[in-house]
């Protein structure tokens, strides 16, 4: 396999955030005859040239069904597809590429827990734990499977800043407890979660932990082993990566345990008509033609940003985020939601008088994206009394001068509402 | 901004700031409840109905400018009117906030609600100004579900 790959790791001396813009062929674009200021990074991030050339490639040279075939470009897209799992392994330090399963989306990851591990661990009275911040892509595959086992929620309260209050976590662990599930980094809010101080709290209960890294694996190095996490789930296309797919991480013991998710072609070792034999990990979890070209593009995105260095990423958007903390605090009526002291990435906010679809078409108008509304966190936004937020987010890419852009087009907004 | 301003009239702003008939009516006979999911949006619509003839109506709730406005404007405008005038001025509604108006009729037979005509241009609001005319229909055709935008 020559070309999936084609990424050099260009030498980086310091961050260069002008010249890694030049890497992103849609940052170019004028949007209502404005700059485009692309903000809405949580939501999903934009692609470099690296990623795209890997499609392309993938397309143009390699592309063969995998597995099966004993011709050479089913070898080679075989290879492509098993080289982006090890490089996936090696991004989130993972033991083996047994534990590294592709899913289309984060979203599809917790769910194949919740359907495998979830059903069958459990029963009427058992208890899984999770969060007031969850995604709603992390609480309803647990309602639905706690509805069918007679299990039930147990989440974990916020403080008005939006950090978990971790005694109450603690309380919450209890002799029912099966499961822990919770974000690694909120969407809405920008809070990081300590969550390897919560798996341990979990793990002295004997309690297994699932991490929902969705919005978490491109603003921070993540260890799997080192967080010692039973499961992490992560997406492709908030890593820079296409759509379509994602990753479930889970500790090899457990998922050797847990029956398949779907059936289907190359989840099997065998089949009669009579019984099957499944395959080996991690192939059991993957029924079906996977999405070839988008582990390749995963495995590119992770290359591009392993080379700049995800350290370098993550003190890049750590001062933005001060920056833009400090900025947007300055914007008269406008208050910021969630101003937890460890976050990242996430600007959300309210200004008085305005709602937040009105901001966001506005801000829109002057060629800054950001998104508007609830989030998927609606039981989150409850909590803290409101209807939707506007949420900014960042990227490598994000630029002090697109903060700036931001913050006047607030301003325009306030001059047409007063 | 001046493209903007065909979205935010001023008198859509002016509404949105005052809103009329933001109350409920103790004697209504007609509740609907309007729900926009996409951005959470929620609206409480109540009308008095007499013999076929909308006597009063108000509404309650929280939404944007033009969601606000556009029930605002549409409480105004349906006093008065029969509940078959009623659904007629909801299917004008539609059509002229979805671009899909004969471009022959004339505008001002919707009158002051004219003003929105502008959120056509604006795909991601078309369903802010109709939210409100939607939980309409279902209170003048006495239905008790709540309405919602993505259930055309």
């Amino acid at each position: 396999m020559t070309s999936s790959a084609g990424i050099v790791a260009r030498p980086q001396v310091g961050f260069n955030v002008r010249r890694l813009r030049e890497d992103f062929p849609i940052l170019r674009q004028t949007v209502h005859g404005k700059p485009l200021v692309y903000l809405d990074n949580a939501a999903t991030t934009q692609k470099p040239r690296a990623v795209l050339d890997a499609l392309m490639a993938y397309y143009s040279e390699d592309n063969a069904n995998v597995h099966r075939g004993v011709h050479l470009l089913s070898e080679r897209a075989t290879q492509a597809f098993e080289d982006a799992r090890a490089t996936v392994q090696r991004f989130i330090n993972a033991a083996s590429t047994r534990e590294i399963v592709f899913t289309r989306n984060a979203t599809e990851a917790v769910n194949l827990v919740a359907q495998t591990f979830g059903r069958t661990r459990l029963g009427p009275g058992d208890e899984v734990v999770i969060s007031a911040m969850e995604h709603h892509s992390n609480i309803v595959p647990w309602q639905m499977v706690c509805q069918e086992k007679g299990a039930s929620l147990r989440v974990i309260p916020i403080t008005d800043e939006g950090a978990l209050q971790l005694e109450e976590y603690e309380r919450l662990l209890g002799p029912h407890t099966r499961l822990v599930s919770i974000v690694h980094l909120s969407n809405a809010l920008g809070t990081i979660n300590p969550v390897q101080q919560m798996i341990a709290a979990a793990h002295r209960r004997g309690v297994p932990v699932l991490i929902d890294g969705a919005q978490a694996a491109h603003h921070m190095t993540v260890d799997v082993q080192a967080l010692d996490a039973d499961f992490y789930v992560l997406t492709g296309h908030k890593l820079y990566g296409p759509t379509g797919i994602g990753v479930l991480y889970g500790k090899e013991r457990l998922l050797d345990e847990m029956p398949p998710y779907q059936g289907g072609g190359d989840m099997i070792s065998s089949v009669t008509f009579e019984k099957t034999t499944y395959n080996a990990l991690p192939y059991k979890f993957e029924a079906g033609t996977p999405n070839i070209a988008g582990a390749v593009g995963l495995a590119a995105a992770v290359d591009y940003v392993t080379a700049i260095g995800m350290d370098r990423i993550t003190a890049h958007e750590r001062e933005l985020l001060a920056y833009g903390t400090t900025v947007l605090s300055e914007v008269p009526g406008l208050t910021l939601i969630g101003t937890a002291p460890d976050k990242a990435s996430v600007l959300s906010f309210v200004m008085d008088g305005v709602h937040p679809h009105d901001i966001g078409t506005i801000v829109d108008r002057e060629g800054v994206a950001i998104r508007t509304g609830h989030h998927c966190a609606q039981p989150l936004m409850q909590r803290l009394g409101i209807a939707a937020t506007a949420r900014a987010s960042l990227a490598l890419y994000t630029t002090r001068e697109e903060i700036d852009a931001l913050v006047s087009a607030l301003h325009k907004v306030r001059e047409l509402f007063t | 901004m001046s493209d903007l301003r065909e979205l935010y009239q001023e008198v859509i702003l002016d509404h949105n700031r005052r809103p009329r008939n933001f109350r409920a009516i103790e004697d209504a006979n007609r509740h609907a409840e309007g729900y926009n999911p996409l951005c959470g949006d929620r609206l409480s619509l109540y009308l008095r109905v007499e013999d076929g003839v909308i006597k009063d109506a108000s509404f309650q709730g929280s939404g944007c400018a033009i969601s606000k406005a556009s029930a605002s404007m549409m409480t105004d405008s349906v006093k008065g009117k029969t509940l078959s005038e009623a659904r007629d001025m909801f299917g004008k509604f539609h059509q002229m906030v979805t671009g899909n108006a004969d471009p022959l009729a004339n505008p001002e037979r919707l009158g002051k609600l004219a003003v929105f005509e502008g959120v056509r241009s604006y795909p991601a609001r078309v369903k802010c100004a109709s939210l409100a005319w939607h939980t309409l229909r279902s209170a003048v055709d006495a239905k008790d579900e709540v309405v919602s935008t993505e259930a055309e």
